[in-house]
């Protein structure tokens, strides 16, 4: 065995290390002693390694519990109590939650169907836009004006682009 | 707005009225499940895919304050009004619409009992044949639906594809790389896709084996539901069948995958009938040509039994009992002896037991012209 796990629940060193089947996945937890007591680990009478996994990722001790999501407010009690998230952004502000429930939801826990390509797109120049928009302001605020020209130049380009691909298509 | 209705003073919102009787007319309109008869097949009644999708920056409905919902519901409203599917369409807030309207078009499974029961900013777009519609504001931002008569996965999802694609032309959808279109309900993430048929069982529910099949269908990553979705009954033995999980697998996976399950049920139901015809035919005739006789002369008709009556007859048509184009009527009228379709003929609010005398009047004359029964196979008459 390598180096000592720590639990996954605290961060003393782990002594109870668990494995399970679900839907062909191995699921592993690693507990200390007093965690795995307390979560009744070491109870025969049944305990659900999913739930565990809910659990530990619900626990109020995790770093993540105290989040809450920047851009609507947000929290994990929020999501305790509806069973869904607050906006678009919740699944990055709760990854650490969001990651170990897919596992048990889903067939696999990435995306390998249809792109939205043209938003994508849309969003790219938009990044790009903003970025030469704060470029040029940089450029003029330390007085290099030949690039802030090049800037310019480009940012007229780009919202020529913006243009054209906001004409309908028919 | 120019009006010309100004001897009606008292209208102050008359956009609204002109809002309610336009689904008004849609009901009143052709649709594909109730007229189609090109698709109709024995056994998948319909195919129905929804998308699930939200606006990138923006709360989700159940998480947004009224402003925000009305704002979204704009914003869609505005995108698909351009889209070639809904150049023909109708669009209409909830809350315009009467308890009665909502409650006919979940029956026709244009809108969800979600959104019919939903507060402000919740709205839908409905194209004229009912192929199409658009739920706004339910659980996600959009709840983009297609529907076909009988067995055409396919086709759907050509179709709900398309719609996507010219929506995401004119919208910022959430999404991520990793997980794919991002939902509201972790259980939807990835494609934001729900294929299902609408399958008619009557076999294996006879033959005390849909139990079986259920759990079947579930070991195969597939959930199996009532009519009308979740916590549904199966009355007329119907069932829906849709994939469970949304995440890991492309669209055309989960589809060919579905398509397959369903291609298996039909088989399992097809040699049920089988089995049934070849070790108690008069038994499965019985039922058949008594279902017919309540059909015909009943005074007193309950939705559940009038759904279980028109099963057995649509398991006559398969049979050859009754001549294939009857068919179309039976789908229409599992439809339209529902309770809303069923007070919409009324002039007036109506008890249940009234509901249940206009039901039987009305199939007793629509049976009164149907194709008499012909139990002519292996000589049984």
């Amino acid at each position: 065995m390598a180096s000592p796990l720590k639990c996954d629940l605290c961060s003393n060193q782990a002594t109870v290390h668990l494995t399970q089947i679900v839907n062909n996945k191995v699921h592993k937890v690693d507990l200390c002693e007093s965690c795995a007591q307390a979560k009744g680990v070491t109870d025969p009478s049944g305990f659900s390694l999913a739930d565990l996994l809910l659990k530990a990722s619900l626990n109020p001790e995790n770093a993540a519990s105290d989040a809450r999501c920047e851009q609507c407010g947000f929290t994990q009690n929020d999501f305790k109590k509806h069973g869904r998230f607050g906006c678009p952004q919740c699944y990055e502000t709760f990854s650490t939650l969001v990651e170990p429930m897919l596992d048990n939801m889903h067939k696999g826990t990435a995306h390998t169907g249809k792109v939205p390509q043209k938003s994508l797109e849309r969003k790219t120049l938009h990044d790009r836009l903003n970025g030469l928009e704060s470029d040029l302001d940089e450029a003029v605020k330390t007085e290099r004006f030949e690039d802030a020209a090049r800037y310019r130049d480009e940012i007229q380009q780009l919202k020529q682009t913006f243009e054209q691909q906001a004409k309908p298509a028919r | 707005m120019k009006s010309n209705s100004s001897n009606k003073p008292l209208n102050s919102k008359p956009s609204l009225r002109v809002k309610a009787m336009t689904i008004a007319s849609l009901l009143s309109t052709p649709s594909e499940l109730t007229d189609t008869a090109s698709s109709k097949c024995p056994i998948v009644l319909m195919t129905r895919i929804r998308l699930a999708r939200n606006l990138a920056g923006r709360s989700f409905p159940g998480w947004s304050r009224e402003a925000q919902r009305a704002e979204v519901l704009e914003v869609c409203r505005e995108a698909l009004a351009g889209t070639t599917p809904m150049k023909r369409s109708v669009k209409a807030a909830v809350s315009e619409l009467t308890d009665l309207q909502k409650q006919i078009l979940v029956e026709r499974h244009l809108i969800s009992r979600e959104l019919s029961g939903s507060k402000e900013g919740a709205g839908m777009v409905i194209n004229k044949d009912q192929t199409v519609s658009v739920m706004i504001n339910e659980e996600d931002h959009l709840r983009i639906q297609v529907l076909r008569a009988g067995f055409q996965l396919k086709k759907a999802w050509n179709v709900i594809n398309a719609l996507d694609s010219e929506l995401e032309e004119r919208l910022d959808y959430a999404y991520s790389p990793q997980l794919g279109y991002l939902t509201a309900c972790p259980t939807n993430l990835g494609t934001g896709m729900r294929a299902s048929a609408m399958m008619h069982l009557p076999a294996l529910v006879i033959s005390g084996q849909m139990e079986k099949v259920v759990r079947a269908v579930n070991q195969l990553g597939m959930v199996v539901r009532g009519l009308f979705g979740e916590g549904s009954d199966a009355s007329g033995s119907i069932f829906q069948i849709s994939n469970q999980t949304t995440l890991g697998e492309s669209e055309e996976e989960i589809i060919k995958r579905l398509g397959s399950v369903l291609e298996s049920i039909i088989e399992h139901e097809l040699n049920a009938r089988a089995k049934l015809l070849e070790t108690d035919a008069p038994k499965l005739y019985d039922k058949i040509g008594r279902a017919y006789g309540i059909l015909q002369n009943s005074h007193l008709l309950t939705s559940t039994e009038a759904m279980n009556l028109l099963s057995l007859l649509r398991l006559g048509i398969d049979l050859s009992v009754f001549p294939e184009d009857s068919r179309t009527v039976i789908d229409r009228l599992f439809i339209e002896a529902q309770p809303g379709h069923i007070q919409n003929t009324a002039q007036h609010d109506l008890e249940s037991v009234q509901r249940d005398v206009l039901r039987a009047n009305k199939l007793r004359t629509e049976f009164a012209t149907f194709a008499k029964p012909a139990f002519t196979i292996n000589g049984q008459n």
